[in-house]
């Protein structure tokens, strides 16, 4: 047996964990270990009492186990009898085996409490210590529930000793940050502060943690710490002759404990106090003093101990974020640290300088070390470092050295860690786009990054030079250009497919002068690609074919000769084959004005923050990307292609906090610039995988109500443009997108040419409210009605909405009693001479007034009889109108408005939901039960409420959603 | 604060596991299968850091073990870098000269010491005289214990 064992020395454990190292298989050790088992099960249950040498080995074998990564399901009481023990060694095992495994929800919390709390009560410190760690490594609620009201007690009691405060004080940060609730805050807390002037260095480290924890949570309670702090730190840094005794460390003074000190320092802006904000200010001028001077040592020990100080000043300092000269020699400092020959220090440089960077003191500073970060970014052995140094390149990145940084990304580009590669194709995108003065240079750094790493390169980023390109004329013949070469290329990324084949699509008439890209060139260029595409890339580039029909008449009868091919018109992918078909036949039958229409140059994009920046933040957690522009910490990079809609956006809904609520009950019109493109798709219908078909917002799905121009071409044949909305004259209630709105709030209720409305709205019992949001580009007057049994505060619109505008207003609505007919809300417009009359039925239905009710399977069973009448109940079989998926049925009867009661039907597979109708008058209770029958695909909806009116519409209603 | 401690060999193999905050017994599998392949995959003078997920893991490398720590994004790397070494001197001091051995046949001591150094993720006492002496006087303890308990063998 190689190992002593020291102490006690357990030698029947000593051999069991030779025999396990001994086995030569996995199989080998579980049977060693299942021997082991049995034998220890055979004690632990056998007539004789076992003493306590033997439970304690027995426990210890036991955790031995566990702590291979075995299941452990016994033994727990016999660790818990060792609690009790009054001897050290068997207690301490006792309480190793609890803190290893026993989880919070285990039976014997009770029986562990009461054991530690007589160690807490025992005056022994040895004993309460190990209480003290207990209750720290287990931390369970029931726990804090015990002992958070002792815990404090001890932490400050005159007469405890120092190293049960040190356990006691750490032991409540540990409870406070599992159950900070059940902490309470009290006359300790003042005397928890003054441990910072303990004499004992272990009780003020330990007390710091708790203060500093605290301190995060409510500032002006701790604010008298600062002071405390300071003097403390002061006394540690500046005084030469301190003896610290055991609490210096390879010739730093108390390391840990000045780390934490200035940790807790940055809980809190600057001192106001002057004297104090000087004296502070002493003591980070001498760390950085002392970081110039010779090391007392040569070991790594003193100068990580002696720099962690540094960085941990240096944090602050940036924290503080008010003195210019400590900024500037941090600055200096890390500059220092750029080529110290330890890693680790050029790596905390680079991390420390990034947040530098980012303020207006430093930053210039920082510059002046860009050779040096480019020269890591290109030497660097450890990648981890060398990401380090491309986050310090993109926060250090400005107008004035913009160019030099994104050329020396690209150049890293071609040969970084797949890891990262990613990343930095985001970070230069992001760059390129904000830094650009020339467009030319953004395009041309686009087309490398996609030439460099197409794979990386992900849609946000293709997306984003097409819209730039598009809302930028003086680009588009460069950019056509650009691409035209770029595609000559034998090999080229698809992604340089997708974007080569939109923008010559576009654009590609800009360049067709030109005999060497004429435009049976292009096409025949963009083609030679085709077959080598997936069917994504095939469909766009048909769209592409069908716009360079319309710019270029000559080339038609080559194209129409494609898409009239076999491997097009019966291509095996419906979106290829649909897209072959209508194309080809809008190109047959259409007169040149209406392709000119329909094919007409996309209208430029809404201006919006690049979502690029959100997918950055998104892949780095946001505390990783430094902000590059401060105007931009508080936009939200939602303002993807496919959603250009802002009625959507989660960040435009008001929030639900009370103050807003009460300021969104003033009804208010609120003019915000939109979208002018044509059709803006309704939610939910585009798939993620069809980017193209927005994009091209050629293909918007039929189910847009009349929002896809390709359908209103063929609807409105022959021969003419399409034709806005009937003209005056009473307009037909349009319901289509009705049905929709049953199971959700938000979302497109109309669109047409001219007009686009959107909806959110929200309920509460009785009450709603719902924000209709006009969008579009015309000069318009709305009026609108009051509204059948409902009594409706509506704000009368403005009566202009500019060009790409979009207004809003708001309906405040009380539901007085049960109700079938929507409102409808009725438009007038005018729109170029023409007066518009539109009416559109309000998705206010009666379920939207549901409050849902949880309970019992008990309870609602016998409700469910109590409402057993035969006119209270209301019962439909219908077939599934859509593929039959619980998870989207259970979000069907949820956005309904019902509780969804898991457990309540016998039969698992159906559905059962209660809920309340909130009227001004009454309430009516509601129960329903769904059936579903997947082999039918049928579904038999039941519904039983005490009234036979509203069980009838919502089982109309309901019905309609599945 | 300190999330977890790991101990583990050059091949793999965990010796000592400390976690601070609650998870799974899967969660800790996972992180633990996590750590040992990213750490082991290290190349030689690498820096001792890295970003993983929300937390920065710092490990070090003594004879055949490494010691890697989870800490969450505001703790100090190079000191935490300084929490193992200490904790190294600490079972050096205790073990005198310890090696792996020491860590596999003992290692209820190794998890004791830890306790009185760290708790809840945190620095308890930095003194390596305070906490041998507190490790020992427990020592002294057992030693009482046993001696009582080769008494009631040697008479019962």
């Amino acid at each position: 047996m190689p190992a002593v064992s020291k102490g006690d020395g357990m030698r029947g454990l000593a051999v069991f964990i030779s025999d396990i190292r001994n086995c030569k298989s996995k199989e080998a050790e579980i049977k060693r270990i299942n021997k082991e088992l049995a034998n220890i099960r055979s004690k632990f249950k056998g007539d004789k009492a076992l003493d306590g040498y033997s439970k304690k080995k027995y426990v210890c074998k036991l955790l031995f186990i566990f702590l291979l990564g075995h299941d452990i399901d016994f033994g727990h009481m016999e660790a818990v009898n060792l609690l009790s023990s009054n001897k050290y060694t068997e207690k301490q095992i006792g309480y190793l085996f609890i803190s290893v495994l026993v989880n919070s929800n285990s039976d014997l919390i009770r029986l562990i409490n009461n054991a530690i709390k007589n160690d807490l009560g025992s005056r022994n410190p040895t004993f309460m210590n190990l209480a003290l760690h207990c209750i720290a490594n287990v931390g369970s609620r029931e726990m804090a529930e015990a002992f958070v009201s002792d815990i404090p007690r001890i932490l400050v009691a005159g007469d405890t000793m120092d190293s049960v405060k040190q356990s006691a004080a750490l032991c409540l940060l540990r409870l406070n940050r599992t159950s900070p609730d059940l902490v309470p805050m009290g006359e300790w807390t003042a005397r928890v502060v003054h441990l910072l002037n303990d004499q004992h260095l272990g009780v003020v480290t330990a007390a710091t943690s708790l203060i500093t924890t605290l301190a995060q949570k409510s500032p002006d309670d701790f604010k008298t710490s600062i002071s405390l702090a300071v003097t403390r730190l002061s006394r540690i840094v500046t005084s030469a002759c301190i003896d610290l005794q055991d609490y210096t460390y390879y010739f730093v003074a108390a390391p840990w404990l000045s780390v934490k000190l200035l940790r807790l320092l940055q809980c809190y802006p600057p001192p106001e106090d002057a004297a104090l904000r000087s004296r502070l200010t002493e003591c980070l001028e001498t760390i950085l003093n002392k970081a110039q001077e010779p090391p007392k040592s040569k070991k790594v020990q003193h100068s990580n101990a002696k720099n962690a100080v540094l960085f941990e000043a240096i944090s602050l300092i940036i924290h503080h974020d008010s003195e210019p000269t400590l900024l500037v020699r941090a600055c200096n400092q890390l500059g220092q640290f750029l080529q110290h020959r330890e890693t680790n220090l050029r790596y905390l440089a680079l991390e420390s300088m990034c947040t530098l960077a980012s303020s207006e003191f430093s930053h210039e500073a920082v510059k002046t070390h860009m050779e040096t970060v480019i020269n890591a970014l290109k030497t660097e052995r450890d990648v981890s470092v060398r990401q380090r140094a491309v986050d310090l390149l993109y926060a250090m990145c400005d107008r004035s050295n913009s160019k030099q940084i994104v050329a020396e990304m690209l150049s890293y580009l071609e040969n970084a860690d797949y890891s990262i590669r990613e990343e930095i194709v985001l970070k230069v995108a992001i760059l390129a786009e904000k830094y650009a003065v020339d467009y030319t240079w953004y395009v041309d750094t686009i087309l490398n990054l996609i030439r460099i790493a197409g794979d990386y390169v992900s849609e946000e980023v293709w997306y984003r030079v097409i819209q730039i390109v598009i809302n930028r004329d003086d680009v588009q013949g460069y950019a056509a250009k650009t691409v035209f070469e770029a595609l000559q290329a034998p090999a080229c990324h698809e992604n340089l497919v997708k974007v080569g084949g939109y923008i010559l699509g576009e654009f590609g008439n800009l360049i067709a002068g030109d005999s060497r890209s004429s435009p049976l060139v292009q096409f025949n260029l963009l083609h030679s690609k085709f077959h080598l595409c997936s069917v994504p890339t095939r469909a766009l580039l048909l769209s592409a074919y069908i716009k360079f029909i319309n710019l270029f008449p000559e080339v038609k009868g080559t194209i129409q000769e494609v898409l009239r091919s076999d491997s097009q018109l019966r291509n095996a992918d419906v979106e290829l084959q649909q897209r072959a078909v209508e194309y080809l036949r809008l190109s047959c039958i259409a007169s040149t004005d209406i392709l000119a229409t329909v094919l007409e140059e996309m209208p430029p994009f809404p201006e919006r923050e690049s979502s690029i920046l959100a997918k950055l933040k998104k892949k780095k957690g946001s505390m990783n990307v430094p902000d590059i522009d401060d105007s931009r910490k508080n936009m939200n990079g939602n303002g993807h292609v496919e959603h250009n809609n802002n009625i959507e956006e989660p960040s435009e809904a008001p929030a639900q906090s009370p103050a807003s609520v009460v300021a969104a009950l003033i009804p208010t019109n609120r003019p915000r610039p939109t979208s002018s493109s044509p059709i803006i798709p309704s939610s939910g219908i585009m798939p993620a995988s069809h980017p193209f078909t927005d994009l091209l917002n050629l293909n918007s799905p039929p189910a847009t109500g009349g929002g896809s121009l390709l359908v209103d071409v063929f609807s409105d044949f022959p021969g003419q443009a399409p034709a806005p909305p009937a003209a005056a004259a009473t307009a037909e209630v349009s319901e289509d997108n009705f049905l929709r709105f049953v199971c959700k709030n938000n979302g497109v209720l109309f669109e047409n040419q001219l007009l686009q409305i959107g909806l959110k709205s929200e309920y509460r019992q009785n009450l709603g409210r719902m924000y209709v949001f006009y969008g579009n580009k015309t000069s318009a007057q709305f009026l609108s009605f009051t509204l059948p049994q409902l009594i409706v505060h509506a704000k009368p619109a403005e009566p202009v909405i500019e060009g790409g505008a979009q207004m809003q207003q708001i309906f405040n609505m009380e539901c007085v009693s049960d109700f079938s007919d929507a409102p409808v809300l009725q438009i007038q417009f005018r729109y170029g001479g023409a007066l518009q009359n539109l009416a559109v039925k309000l998705p206010i239905m009666l379920n939207k007034f549901f409050q849902p009710t949880e309970m019992t399977s008990q309870d609602f069973f016998q409700r469910w009889k109590q409402l057993g009448a035969p006119q209270q109940e209301v019962q439909k079989i219908f077939k599934s109108q859509h593929p039959m998926d619980i998870d989207v049925t259970k979000a069907k009867i949820i956005g309904f408005g019902v509780a969804l009661l898991d457990g309540v039907d016998p039969n698992p597979t159906n559905f059962v939901g209660a809920g309340v109708i909130h009227t001004k008058s009454t309430q009516v209770g509601c129960l329903l039960r769904l059936e579903p029958n997947t082999q039918a695909q049928m579904y038999r909806l039941t519904l039983r409420t005490s009234r036979d009116s509203v069980s009838q519409r919502l089982c109309d209603l309901l019905s309609e959603q599945f | 604060m300190m999330r977890f401690l790991l101990l583990f060999s050059r091949q793999g193999k965990l010796r000592l596991q400390k976690w601070y905050t609650p998870l799974t017994e899967r969660e800790k599998k996972k992180i633990i299968r996590d750590m040992t392949t990213m750490v082991l995959a290290r190349q030689p003078r690498s820096c001792n850091f890295i970003h993983w997920k929300d937390l920065k893991i710092i490990y070090k490398r003594y004879a055949s073990l490494y010691f890697c720590l989870g800490v969450e994004r505001e703790e100090n790397e190079l000191l935490a870098l300084e929490v193992i070494h200490r904790y190294v001197e600490l079972l050096d001091k205790y073990f005198g000269n310890v090696c792996e051995l020491d860590i596999i046949f003992n290692f209820e001591k190794a998890y004791f010491i830890l306790d009185e150094f760290l708790i809840g993720g945190e620095v308890q006492e930095t003194s390596k005289q305070t906490i041998n002496r507190c490790i020992e006087n427990s020592d002294m303890l057992q030693e009482d214990d046993n001696n009582e308990w080769y008494e009631v063998e040697l008479f019962g």
